[in-house]
């Protein structure tokens, strides 16, 4: 029902008063974007206002805890000087080389052994007890064979971001639905073109579920690695910074990944909605 | 149309065929010597308790199990495997989630090799024929139960087979869909020049599909038994003669 007919049968001399004041709609059309923000962020926004008024006020001392404000001046200052840039860009090589190696790895390994049981029923137990050792114990190691270079930084990451990748993939080939398989059988599809249609496209949901547990465990390592072996780096930063008492540039660089870890998720959740399109409810 | 040996489509004959499942190390005889002519054209119906073994004969005739003995001939050559002259309809719709209704449809046709733009336009044609063509590019996520399943029925007509498996297509549907769903394979299948053989554990969808029922039964050596259901279609589920059919059928499972 519109606001002309309620005008209609109350008379015109009740125009003015029902027309909708344009400061209520604009309040009203604020709360009603608002509220969705809100019930997924609202935490969020009030951690960082009590982080914000506790540092200012006095509640923490500021020389451990700094404003946010300070936090932040301090990230795009060194940003728009180019102090943090080198060590951002190649933080990004390192986890960026290695991602994508896991990925061109992992993913053909996966689907392979996913499809041929002997393959898996061999690979699998030396996988999980490789998965179940943390690839940080096994930095060492990587540093003794392969030098405290940049290999040794590229390849720990490759080695913790592959599990996840290899193993959501074979999961997700071995959970393929065999009847949507006997179905494509009946049709005369062989063993490619049932690999093409069904298998892959059918894996691809649980494979992005392995590439986001691997982008997210990029950055631990990239940073676990950069603390320890490192003299650039953002994980380098962070450490370089608490060392020498810079406190606002080690949360700058604390700042700086976790932008880092929430845009690489937020690609990877785009990109799976563009090639997962069948699998989103409705708009 | 004569029936001259060259015309001759979709005609199939079993021949001594039998298969054994094993249940703890034993053989357990699922079809034993089983012999049957399946005329061109006819549409079949198989009935029987579970255990029977009448998805089991479904499956051989499809080519996704093989016999342990005997054989099937199509159009009297023996067959083994799947093949192009048959195409199978699945108690669920088995529609691959990320194409569309017309991707699906247009399935059968592009595993075997026809051109991309032919695929499509015989597609259309099937999509439109189960009465989906305001669904064209929606997944199957967006549609019903029922009619999901017509588009299952459109992908299997698509690849124009000699022989159409049903496999109790209709038995995942709500009552008054699968009446509507009957209706329409009434339809199509007076229009589709098919042999077909419908697997149902429903009699009176038997009665009022095929032109013949066969009855497996449970026991491996009473013999199957055929019953010609001699009623001008469309059938009415109310005439007394249908009905009788019914009871009958009801009669031999010792159910009334």
């Amino acid at each position: 029902m519109s606001y002309e007919n309620v005008n209609s049968t109350l008379g015109a001399d009740f125009r003015l008063t029902a027309r909708p004041r344009p400061v209520l709609v604009l309040a009203a059309r604020l709360k009603a974007g608002l509220s969705p923000f809100l019930a997924r962020y609202g935490l969020v926004v009030g951690f960082l206002a009590l982080w914000q008024i506790s540092a200012t006020r006095g509640w923490v001392n500021p020389a451990v805890f700094p404003p946010l404000d300070v936090i932040v001046s301090v990230l795009w200052g060194s940003i728009s000087s180019g102090a943090l840039v080198d060590d951002i860009a190649i933080s990004l090589q390192r986890a960026g080389i290695a991602f994508a190696a896991a990925v061109a790895v992992g993913i053909p390994l996966g689907l392979v052994m996913g499809q041929a049981r002997a393959v898996e029923q061999a690979l699998d137990p030396l996988f999980q007890f490789f998965r179940q050792t943390s690839a940080l114990a096994l930095y060492p190691v990587f540093i003794l064979l392969l030098g405290l270079g940049e290999t040794s930084k590229v390849f720990v990451i490759f080695w913790a971001t592959l599990f996840p990748i290899l193993l959501s993939t074979i999961g997700g080939v071995k959970e393929v639905d065999t009847k949507l398989i006997e179905m494509a059988r009946t049709y005369g599809a062989g063993r490619l073109a049932i690999f093409r249609r069904v298998v892959l496209p059918a894996s691809v949901p649980a494979i992005f579920v392995g590439l986001r547990l691997s982008a997210t465990t990029a950055l631990l390592l990239l940073i676990a690695a950069e603390m320890i072996g490192a003299n650039k780096g953002i994980g380098f930063q962070v450490m370089n910074a608490q060392y020498n008492f810079q406190i606002p540039l080690m949360f700058a660089a604390i700042l700086l990944l976790a932008l880092l870890g929430l845009a690489a998720n937020a690609a990877l959740v785009l990109l799976q909605r563009k090639l997962c399109r069948w699998a989103q409810p409705a708009v | 149309m004569s029936l001259s040996a060259e015309t001759i489509r979709g005609e199939v004959t079993i021949r001594h065929l039998s298969k054994n499942y094993t249940l703890n190390g034993r053989p357990l005889p699922v079809l034993a010597d089983l012999n049957l002519q399946i005329r061109s054209g006819e549409s079949l119906a198989i009935v029987g308790a579970s255990g029977s073994g009448k998805t089991t004969l479904l499956r051989i005739l499809a080519g996704l199990e093989n016999a342990d003995g005997g054989e099937v001939l199509i159009d009297g050559k023996a067959v083994s495997g799947v093949g192009a002259e048959r195409a199978v309809i699945f108690q669920e719709p088995r529609l691959l989630p990320w194409l569309t209704v017309i991707e699906n449809v247009a399935f059968g046709l592009d595993t075997r090799g026809v051109s991309r733009a032919e695929a499509k336009s015989r597609a259309r044609r099937y999509v439109q024929l189960v009465g989906l063509q305001a669904f064209e590019n929606a997944y199957p996520r967006q549609l019903s139960g029922g009619m999901a399943q017509r588009v299952g029925i459109a992908r299997a007509l698509a690849v124009q087979p000699e022989i159409l498996l049903l496999d109790e297509p209709l038995g995942a549907l709500d009552a008054m869909t699968k009446i509507g769903m009957q209706q329409e394979l009434t339809r199509i299948w007076r229009d589709e020049d098919v042999t077909t053989i419908l697997v149902t554990h429903d009699l009176e969808e038997a009665v009022y599909l095929a032109d013949r029922i066969l009855i497996l039964p449970r026991e491996k050596n009473a013999a199957p038994r055929l019953i010609e259901i001699d009623l001008p279609r469309p059938r009415d589920r109310s005439a007394p003669e249908f009905v009788r059919y019914r009871e009958d059928l009801l009669n031999l499972f010792g159910l009334h």
